[in-house]
């Protein structure tokens, strides 16, 4: 909401300074997006006139303008502007100016080898309009004698822009801001005197509000006035509506719209002459059809609020007008109109066609249902003294009553919300000032709303128009109390953390992507999972939630290795969806490592990275977080997106349905088709919602500590067994052969090849054997020995290499 | 009778010359070996008269100890040398670089949660999730933004079905609802999290982070408000002095409500916090709408506080100095190198929040 500080003046009598009233509106909440005073550096701007326009020998779009900028000073300007002619008169600025636009300085400059000395402006580099295309022009017979002459008058115009919430329509009218200033203390409300006009004769268009289903439009108020002669504004209406950067169209239109702005109070004007016969307020029939003041044709649905005639749909109430009844210069009667219509219906209505206009936005929020007929004595005046004309009496169509609704305002509520005390006196001091009746009964204020406040029906609403008059500044800050209702994380949060940083301490660096991503790199890792639609993404290539971490961070990987990078660890720790609804997402750690481990290093041989290494970050991370390293039990089973023969999953116990993690080497082909270059690719995915809760805190879970000083004693086992047999069963099987002997086992070879058959590898271990009870001996340990042999030798169908 | 002592004195004399290993060798045959001096010495001591021999054998015997324990000097002192010069010759070049460690980093968003969930622990809040997937009741009718309430342009909602009854959560107030709903008062927590906006440009991206607070009690008001949010914003910022300013605004979920600005000022293209006279906004706020208590089926005669919301994504961008939001979304290996925090750095409270 723009206004200047000189129309606010009409509404508040004050001596408060500007920057007062900036801060005083801050205050009360009605946020001061920009405060701009258009007047310093604007004496550098004048008037001008192009006294020759020569091609620019370099660049077939520029002229060099021989420009008089008075006092017989001639200078060379170079301009692009294509209505840069002979003998035009036009704003100049010289160097050192500062165009109010862009707040870009000007200097004398060579463009393309010709010196220019200034500039010759746009009316929206002067933000006079927004039109951009080619230079201002200036009527010759108004600045003809001014050549030379400040263009900007020595009034300053000093425009704050306010972003009003959607809560206060109010302050869509520059008198709602005056209210609210006044109510604050910034002076004083002047009262609105209405000249009485005299009203000839009767509305005689006939206006019906038809009473359809949820009918948009509850009053339709109107005045014809005729004979009027449309012409352009005068200076102080053009101003007005320049100084908010809105371009004057015609004194009829403007008038509308300065009323509008005035007291948010929309109106609109149709050419009367153009109504076929009569008003008929209506819901729209699917498939009619009009073109609006957009110069676009809508095409409409059922059930939308419609003004019409007998010849069909004039406009669309409170959102946008036709052009077969707008009025135009030649207009001599017209119809004014000052309604009501519903925000409901409003909303709905510019939804559905996706309209936006000024009416709309205000009728949305809900406009004062009483100022009806004070909009239509404001303007119908206005029109009458600008361009002449005989006003009608006033014709209000109604279906509904409008009353001020009431709330019951127990006193104690304010300073019980607030914690803060004010009089009773000074409340109702700031109420009425709002425009409140206030009747005091107990306890308790009986409270008449103003018609302009739709926002206000509770008594909550009024704690917040006191304290905000009031100002937040008196509440008192209290310090904040140490007690605690809950422990601050759960385990599943404490867990989420601390794999987070147990991960970036393996030297992966942790990075935050979208939740949703492309479909297409998606579709490689959804696997069986929903792919979910975004109905409005913000780009084609953002369009489904992602099913899984490593679309969005192979995607990411990609543009790293782009930028020269080669070995890059990636992951981060996130939801993903497997379904559209609440709650149907998982939380998950996706790692990824490219490349090579000591790539160019003086004293390590360097290799791609492989499996075995995101399974030692994988496993060790489980470790730290708490899982028991015993019971992990690996598959070699996993998603179809790693390599079908490295790649495995993670069990925290052999009988778990669920697996918590899975690893591996990303499929080669979605490599390929990801077009990524690297030496090797491997990832790993962590499911947090399925890691277990491990119920004892880790106090509880030590077990007493129990060591042996007896000797330990170390034997090498090589045995051959199937190419496909697993190690981890291998392990299993001698581990469970006497866990009170066997401490460890290590296996330190795997081979195939040479000396072994086809189909066959040879699995070495190292098994450490210790009692608690004794030093074994020599026979003890070949007892062990022969053990482990022989069940490995029945179990597996493995064979002691000899 | 072989005259020990000149063979005292003259291996003495031998042994202090510059010996290599072999010739100390050399010299120890020449004593103890089979015919050596002294076994040969010791040979002797049959032959030799009673009275004489004692005397004898236990000048010898010194003399023996003398020369050995002399040899075992000059043994060890070889050693040592050759020791030294081998080790001489393993010499490396210390200057050439260390085995690699691959050092890993923490997303600032995630630090700064961190941060922020170490500060409301101190004052005793606890945290709460919710799901970024919400429906259109959580996120928008529970908290008195009904359809066809003009709040809801306000938040460009990414909907995942055509009746737009689906949506990714525009901010975590939906946690609010869903900790009420599924409680008893009181209620203290904060609730970080992901919110979506169909918006993007230099200062916007779709997806950004919130805290929620909510605080909610037989007796809180707007005091305790200010409160919880001056100690929250000194202890983020880790200044002793801020200036805050709370501006009152509209969110249909908080009335009264306000929007808080922090002073600050420009020194050198960085914004320093706490000093100055330029406003920053940071925070939206307000005691929680009682329409939004009755919807949770908290009573709002008996039961009262406050709730905000604040965007952690650019309470982070102040703090370090970060100046593009969509940075923090891009995945730029050298942007995460340099704003990433070391994995060991856990803000608390005890160690301080930040390094």
């Amino acid at each position: 909401m723009k206004f200047t500080i000189s129309w606010l003046k009409e509404h508040l009598k004050t001596k408060h300074k500007d920057s007062q009233i900036i801060d005083k509106l801050t205050d009360v909440g009605l946020e001061v997006e920009s405060f701009e005073n258009i007047s310093s550096d604007l004496d550098n701007f004048k008037v001008a006139k192009i006294i020759n326009a020569v091609q620019h020998p370099n660049a077939d779009r520029l002229r060099v303008c021989d420009v008089d900028i008075g006092q017989q000073n001639i200078v060379k300007v170079v301009c692009g502007a294509p209505n840069a002619k002979k003998g035009l008169l036009t704003v100049y600025a010289g160097p050192g100016s500062v165009i109010p636009k862009n707040n870009m300085k000007l200097t004398v400059s060579k463009i393309r080898g010709v010196t220019s000395y200034g500039m010759l402006c746009s009316e929206s580099e002067l933000k006079l309009s927004d039109e951009s295309e080619g230079i201002t022009e200036l009527k010759s017979s108004k600045y003809s004698d001014k050549i030379g002459k400040n263009f900007f008058n020595n009034n300053t115009v000093k425009v704050i822009d306010l972003s009003i919430t959607p809560n206060r329509p109010d302050c869509l009218g520059v008198r709602g801001i005056a209210r609210d200033l006044a109510a604050a203390g910034a002076g004083k409300l002047k009262s609105i005197l209405h000249k009485k006009t005299k009203k000839e004769g009767s509305q005689n268009i006939n206006v019906s509000i038809n009473k359809d289903k949820n009918q948009g439009c509850t009053i339709f108020g109107s005045c014809l006035i005729k004979g009027v002669t449309n012409k352009e504004s005068p200076k102080w209406l053009k101003e007005k509506i320049e100084s908010l950067g809105q371009k004057p169209i015609s004194a009829i239109v403007d008038i509308t719209n300065y009323v509008m702005l005035d007291l948010n109070r929309p109106l609109h004007a149709y050419d009367a002459d153009k109504i076929d016969k009569e008003i008929i307020v209506r819901n729209s029939k699917k498939g009619e059809s009009f073109e609006a003041l957009d110069n676009k044709e809508y095409k409409l649905d059922d059930g939308m609020c419609v003004i019409s005639d007998q010849s069909g749909v004039l406009g669309l109430g409170g959102i946008i007008g036709g052009t077969r009844s707008g009025t135009e210069f030649k207009t001599k009667n017209i119809l004014l109109e000052s309604a009501y219509f519903v925000p409901r219906s409003i909303r709905k209505t510019s939804k559905l066609l996706n309209i936006d206009t000024d009416a709309k936005f205000r009728f949305e929020r809900g406009i004062d249902p009483q100022s009806v007929e004070t909009g239509l004595l404001k303007a119908s005046q206005l029109i009458s003294e600008i361009c002449g004309g005989r006003v009608s009496k006033f014709d209000i169509q109604k279906i509904k009553q409008y009353q001020n609704s009431e709330v019951k305002f127990n006193i104690s509520l304010f300073e019980k919300i607030t914690g803060l005390k004010v009089k009773e006196n000074e409340m109702i001091k700031i109420l009425n000032d709002l425009g409140f009746k206030v009747s005091k009964k107990k306890s308790e204020f009986k409270l008449k709303v103003p018609s302009w406040r739709p926002d206000i029906s509770q008594p909550i609403d009024i704690v917040e128009e006191i304290v905000r008059i009031k100002g937040y500044d008196n509440i008192k800050t209290i310090e904040p109390k140490k007690n605690r209702l809950h422990e601050t994380l759960n385990k599943q949060q404490k867990l989420f953390h601390f794999l987070q940083r147990s991960v970036a301490s393996k030297g992966y660096f942790e990075t935050v992507t979208w939740s949703f991503t492309d479909s297409k790199i998606n579709n490689f890792f959804k696997e069986n999972l929903k792919e979910i639609k975004i109905v409005n993404p913000i780009s084609s290539d953002l369009d489904v939630l992602r099913n899984s971490i490593f679309s969005n961070l192979t995607f990411y990987l990609k543009k790293n290795l782009d930028r020269g990078f080669k070995d890059v660890s990636l992951f981060e720790i996130g939801p993903i969806f497997k379904n559209n609804q609440p709650g149907e997402q998982l939380t998950v750690i996706g790692a990824i490592k490219s490349g090579k481990i000591s790539r160019l290093n003086w004293n390590e041989k360097e290799r791609s990275v492989d499996i075995f290494d995101v399974k030692k970050d994988l496993i060790q991370t489980l470790i730290e977080a708490g899982y028991d390293k015993q019971c992990f039990f690996i598959r070699d089973k996993s998603p179809t997106y790693y390599h079908p023969g490295k790649s495995g999953s993670v069990y925290l116990d052999k009988d778990d349905i669920d697996p918590v993690a899975y690893f591996g080497e990303l499929h080669p082909n979605i490599v390929k088709k990801l077009d990524i270059k690297t030496e090797g690719l491997v990832g790993f995915e962590i499911y947090l919602d399925h890691l277990k809760d491990t119920k004892v805190k880790l106090k509880d879970q030590k077990s007493n500590f129990e060591y042996s000083d007896y000797q330990k004693s170390e034997r090498d086992f090589a045995f051959i067994v199937d190419k496909n047999y697993k190690a981890q069963d291998l392990i299993e099987i001698i581990s469970s052969i006497d866990k009170n002997l066997i401490r460890s086992i290590k296996i330190f070879d795997v081979y195939e090849g040479e000396n072994i058959p086809d189909g066959k590898k040879s699995i070495a271990l190292n098994v450490t054997i210790q009692s608690s009870q004794k030093t074994l001996e020599e026979s003890d340990l070949e007892k062990i020995n022969k053990l482990i042999i022989t069940t490995v030798e029945t179990k597996s169908g493995a064979k002691i290499r000899s | 009778m072989p005259d020990i002592k000149k063979i005292k004195d003259q291996y003495l004399t031998k042994l202090d010359n510059n010996l290599d290993i072999e010739s100390l060798n050399q010299i120890k045959t020449e004593l103890f070996g089979k015919n050596g001096q002294i076994s040969n010495s010791f040979k002797t001591l049959g032959s030799l008269p009673n009275d004489e021999k004692k005397k004898f054998a236990s000048d010898l015997n010194l003399i023996k100890e003398q020369l050995q324990e002399k040899i075992n000097f000059k043994l060890q002192e070889i050693e040592i040398k050759e020791i030294n010069s081998k080790l001489e010759n393993e010499k490396v070049d210390v200057t050439l670089p260390e085995r690699e460690i691959n050092q890993g980093k923490i997303h600032p968003v995630s630090q700064v949660i961190d941060e922020i969930s170490s500060i409301f622990s101190e004052i005793g809040f606890s945290v709460e999730e919710g799901p970024d997937v919400e429906n259109e009741h959580y996120n928008f009718t529970a908290l008195n933004t009904p359809d066809n309430h003009p709040a809801r342009d306000m938040h460009d909602t990414f909907y995942l079905d055509n009746n737009k009854e689906i949506l990714l959560r525009t901010h975590t107030s939906p946690v609010q609802v869903r900790t009420m709903l599924n409680g008893k008062p009181p209620f203290k927590i904060i609730a970080p999290g992901r919110t979506y906006r169909s918006d993007s440009d230099q200062t916007h991206s779709p997806m950004f982070h919130q805290v929620e607070g909510l605080h909610i009690d037989k007796d809180i008001n707007m005091g305790h408000l200010k409160g919880c949010l001056n100690y929250f914003i000194k202890s983020f910022f880790e200044v002793d002095k801020i200036k805050m300013r709370f501006r009152p605004s509209h969110f249909p979920f908080t009335e009264p409500s306000a929007e808080v600005d922090i002073g600050y000022e420009l020194k050198d293209g960085k914004i320093i916090i706490g000093e100055g006279d330029k406003w920053l906004e940071i925070l939206g706020c307000g005691m929680v709408h009682p329409n939004v208590l009755k919807n949770v089926n908290v009573n709002p005669d008996k039961f009262q506080g406050y709730a905000f919301g604040i965007g952690i994504d650019r309470l982070g961008m102040l703090k370090y100095g970060i100046n593009d939001l969509r940075a923090f979304f891009e995945t730029d290996y050298r942007w995460l190198n340099h704003f990433g925090f070391d994995p060991l750095d856990v803000p608390s409270n005890y160690r301080g929040l930040s390094r």
